[in-house]
């Protein structure tokens, strides 16, 4: 069959081992500006990446041409790191018998017939009845928009600009290796943003809410647009009479949700294996050691349910598991794909990622998250008598050799005397990953995701974060006003 | 007609491809397709091997259609005819659910000229492969060796690209351009016991013959050592000297502010403000992607009109923004040539390609300083080496502006002791009128904005 003629062709210089990664990709995106629906746009891209390993070193290729002519091409030169001939031929038998004489193109067809997904008992989409988005009517899609501009306009006269934007996506992937791997899956994603601005005596200010789940259409069975708008123009609105935010070390409660992202950076990246294997991550060799607050139970789980972050296989053809990075502050364990696993003499944890058939893949987290604790979301502001309580971050970076992050607040109050007062203006949020980890004192039982794209080396990915409220206490916040 | 000497058959292709497009419009429609097509390869070593060899080409088409003030578009990541003309077919459809808008349509030829830009370089061609092997391999060795402080170079990278693209509309417009890019980047870890401090190289040019191995090795090196020891600084109101990267990402920041689309949807803190005094009379800002050393020079914007200067501020005043077609009807004028894409998937929009500060403000050519001198100005503050959190913590709509530093006091003139942990925060609007000092350091980076040193007093230093 032409999957095993590419690979062999992959590995005819030598190399020990060989990939075909292909993948077809429908996107429709639909946005409202300024009370109009602006653009419609619709792309079909497809294409395959041919990766061939030999001793410390990858080569890889790719082409949008998926016959086989194509992918032989693309194997020669994704071996050509191979020349020096180690390897010699190599004869290469992939999958079970029924996939003999299939094209790339006819697999990619039924990658959904591939995927674990099928015989998976935490099935994320199978269960239940998907809405292909290309099954459902632009102008159903259309009608979302307008009916979020309206509610988004409703919510006060202050609300001088609207962007609504809708965006689904259907990848199908297939994955082989020499090792004889055939996997595939069929991922859909649908994701809904609403961006308000809102004008007042001090200015303008904005606030933005999103919905996303790795499903179809269905997604606004479950969420309500007006809702999201509503809550979008409600930040905005509420920002206007916002304060500066203060500078200094203050204690700072996140509320359940969108504070996933707080673990994404001060632990996430740091916890990814390329860092650890290259020594330039802050959680080197520190395995079993205490790294957070007793409190912190950190999770990545890229088969949570239908979450931003979910899929049956990663983009090496692992199945998605749930890792537990750090249990009760002791980590655990770090996050592997492929290439840095086998360095190890280890399997995937299913953290083998790329943005598309042009990328490498490279470790990527999944849906990451804290788990509940016990405390009461309430009496853990009522504690404090300066600090501040953020209800929605924005997005954040880190540098993990250091584990200096930061992560910005785009929806934030005063908390005076255990009460949380008047809002606050955007700011960052600064500390080092391993002392804020440590730092917190409190977690609630009020469990949220939310979700992100997050980018790594020029890749993006859709990811999800998730966490009860906690409290740290005492972070840097980046304001102008003096605490 | 337009297609010079400097753009290769590649480009000559994809014009053949466009004018096709164009030619299956209907009647009642304006069709415009834009086609590009690279050719790229990425070197990564690590511990003195190749960790990866990438190489790649791509291609693709994205099509717009107008009709009766409508637009939809769609793109195909494929030059295969069968794939064009689903992707027509999908653009025309997408058009019928947009919502009818005067300023909607495709732009008109203006007549302007193209200035002739060297952007091809032939020499990447002829480079062999096994010399860029060696000069990454070469630089990873340097840096190792460079300094006993240096604990781990994770990744030394080099990479080139040569691009053509071709656009033509059922309104006139037809382009062509190519261009050759490349770079050579390093990080290096600087380590003593628990300290681990990150540095960063990057240099740029048209082919390998121009990189300057030996800067990306300095900057790299020198910008880890000097973070070994970095404390917590107090919180204070100082004078901040931004690095050229800094400068760059904040120029880039505020780009979308002087957008015509984001004035004309009531997105920008300048909307209204043409004709006044918005910052010092020290900061001249311009934006001019004929300048062939910038990294966004294009002989073209992204809907096919010639490329031209624009003074956007003069001396601390506004005098006006960037326009693609669509947001020059919308305001009433007319394009400033400033249509931008993200590649053929995206419809293109208004956007700034090669923004930088005037050194020393338009005439007064003597306000400009080199770095030292700025120091020496600036007296006593905090010189910050790099940033973290552009995207989360500047609003360029409310012009709140918070991030994350690193870098170095600034103690009687000179550069002190290392400082992170912190942020530096105020708002746009008043850091463009507390420029105190711009340098003369102007760097070619890779991005939409050159950089260069650029001082701010009345900063809100955020630490201990």
């Amino acid at each position: 069959m032409s999957i095993e003629r590419v690979l062999h062709r992959a590995l005819a210089k030598g190399g020990e081992f060989a990939e075909i990664f292909a993948e077809d990709r429908r996107q429709t995106a639909a946005v409202l500006d300024d009370r109009r629906v602006e653009d419609l746009s619709s792309g079909a891209d497809r294409g395959a990446g041919i990766r061939v390993v030999a001793g410390e070193t990858t080569g890889y290729a790719y082409t949008s041409d998926l016959s086989e002519r194509g992918l032989l091409e693309a194997a020669e030169a994704a071996s050509a790191i191979a020349s020096e001939g180690k390897g010699g031929t190599r004869i290469v038998h992939v999958g079970n018998s029924n996939l003999q004489g299939g094209s790339i193109e006819e697999l990619l067809e039924a990658a959904g017939d591939l995927s674990p997904r099928r015989s998976s008992p935490r099935d994320p989409q199978g269960s239940a009845m998907r809405m292909l988005p290309e099954t459902v009517s632009k102008a159903d899609k259309v009608n979302l928009l307008l009916r979020a501009d309206d509610a988004a306009r409703s919510a006060g006269g202050a609300i001088a600009q609207v962007t609504i934007s809708y965006a689904d996506s259907h990848r199908r992937i297939v994955v082989a290796n020499s090792d004889g791997l055939v996997s595939g899956d069929d991922q859909v994603r649908t994701r809904f943003i609403v961006s308000c601005v809102a004008i007042g005596d001090s200015g303008m200010q904005t606030g933005y809410d999103t919905a996303g789940k790795t499903v179809g259409f269905e997604l606004f069975n479950e969420v309500d647009v007006e809702d999201v708008a509503g809550n979008a123009a409600r930040i905005a609105l509420a920002k206007l009479d916002a304060r500066p935010a203060p500078t200094g070390v203050v204690p700072v409660v996140i509320k359940a949700g969108s504070g996933g992202i707080l673990f994404h950076e001060a632990c996430g990246h740091g916890l990814e294996a390329d860092h650890i294997l290259k020594n330039s991550s802050v959680y080197t060799n520190k395995i079993g050691e205490r790294v957070a607050s007793s409190l912190v139970t950190l999770v990545d789980d890229g088969g949570f349910g239908d979450e931003w972050g979910s899929y049956a296989i990663d983009d090496e053809g692992h199945p998605a598991q749930r890792n537990v990075l750090i249990a009760e502050g002791v980590l655990t364990d770090y996050m592997w794909d492929f290439l840095r696993a086998r360095k190890e003499g280890r399997t995937s944890s299913g953290n083998g990622r790329r943005q598309s058939y042009r990328h490498l893949p490279m470790v990527r987290m999944t849906n990451t998250f804290l788990l509940n604790g016990e405390d009461d979301e309430e009496a853990i502001i009522e504690e404090i008598p300066f600090g501040v309580y953020v209800a929605k971050l924005g997005g954040g970076q880190v540098d993990t050799a250091s584990g200096d992050f930061v992560f910005g607040m785009s929806e934030a109050y005063l908390i005076e005397r255990g009460k949380v007062g008047g809002t606050l203006r955007d700011a960052n949020l600064i500390g080092n990953g391993p002392e804020v980890l440590q730092r917190i004192d409190a977690v609630a039982g009020d469990f949220a995701m939310t979700q992100g794209t997050c980018g790594k080396d020029g890749q993006s990915v859709p990811v999800g974060c998730g966490q009860p409220t906690l409290r740290i206490s005492g972070i840097t916040i980046g304001g102008t006003a003096n605490a | 007609m337009l297609d010079r000497e400097i753009t290769g058959e590649q480009a000559e292709g994809l014009s053949a491809i466009v004018s096709k497009v164009i030619s299956w419009s209907k009647d009642g429609e304006e069709v415009e397709a834009y086609a590009s097509k690279s050719e790229e390869t990425e070197i990564r070593v690590h511990n003195g091997e190749i960790e990866s060899y990438t190489v790649a080409t791509d291609a693709g088409v994205g099509i717009r259609v107008v009709k009766g003030h409508r637009q939809g578009f769609a793109y195909a990541g494929s030059l295969e005819e069968k794939a064009i003309a689903s992707a027509l077919a999908e653009a025309r459809d997408n058009a019928d659910f947009a919502s009818e808008d005067p300023a909607v349509g495709l732009a008109d030829p203006d007549g302007v000229l193209p200035v002739e830009l060297n952007l091809w370089d032939s020499a990447l061609e002829s480079y062999p492969r096994n010399e860029k092997i060696s000069m990454a391999l070469s630089t990873e060795e340097r840096l190792r060796n460079g300094d006993k402080r240096i604990r781990e170079v994770p990744s030394v990278d080099y990479a080139d690209l040569s691009t053509s693209s071709a656009i033509a509309s059922t309104r006139g417009i037809t382009a062509s351009t190519s261009r050759t890019r490349c770079y050579l980047s390093a990080v290096a870890l600087a380590g003593e016991e628990s300290d681990t401090q990150t540095g960063f190289g990057i240099s740029t040019a048209s082919s390998p013959v121009g990189l300057d191995q030996d800067k990306v090795i300095e900057d790299a090196l020198s910008r880890a050592i000097r973070m070994l020891g970095a404390k917590k600084p107090r919180s204070a109101r100082t004078t901040v000297v931004f690095d050229p990267r800094v400068t760059q990402a904040f120029l880039s920041v505020l780009s979308s502010a002087l957008s015509g689309d984001s004035v004309a949807k009531g997105r920008s803190f300048l909307a209204h403000r043409v004709g006044e005094q918005v910052g010092s009379n020290l900061l001249t800002l311009v934006e001019d992607p004929t300048d062939e050393r910038a990294y966004g020079s294009s002989p073209y914007d992204a809907e096919g009109l010639a490329s031209r200067r624009h003074v956007l501020i003069m001396e601390g005043v506004l005098l006006g923004f960037l326009h693609d077609s669509t947001s020059a009807r919308r305001m009433g004028t007319t394009s400033t040539a400033s249509a931008v894409r993200g590649g053929f998937a995206t419809p293109p929009g208004v956007g700034c390609r090669a923004l930088r500060l005037e050194p020393g403000g338009g005439a007064s050519a003597e306000r400009a300083l080199d770095p030292t001198e700025l120091l020496i100005k600036v007296g006593d503050g905090i010189y910050v080496q790099s940033v973290t959190g552009m995207h989360s913590g500047v609003n360029p709509i409310s012009g709140d502006f918070s991030v994350g530093i690193e870098g170095l006091s600034i103690r009687g003139g000179e550069l002190g002791d290392p400082v992170r942990e912190a942020t530096v925060a105020s708002t746009m609007q008043r850091m463009l009128g507390s420029v105190v000092a711009i340098g003369s350091d102007i760097e070619w980076l890779p991005g939409i904005a050159a950089g260069q040193s650029l001082a701010l007093a009345d900063m809100s230093l955020s630490g201990l």
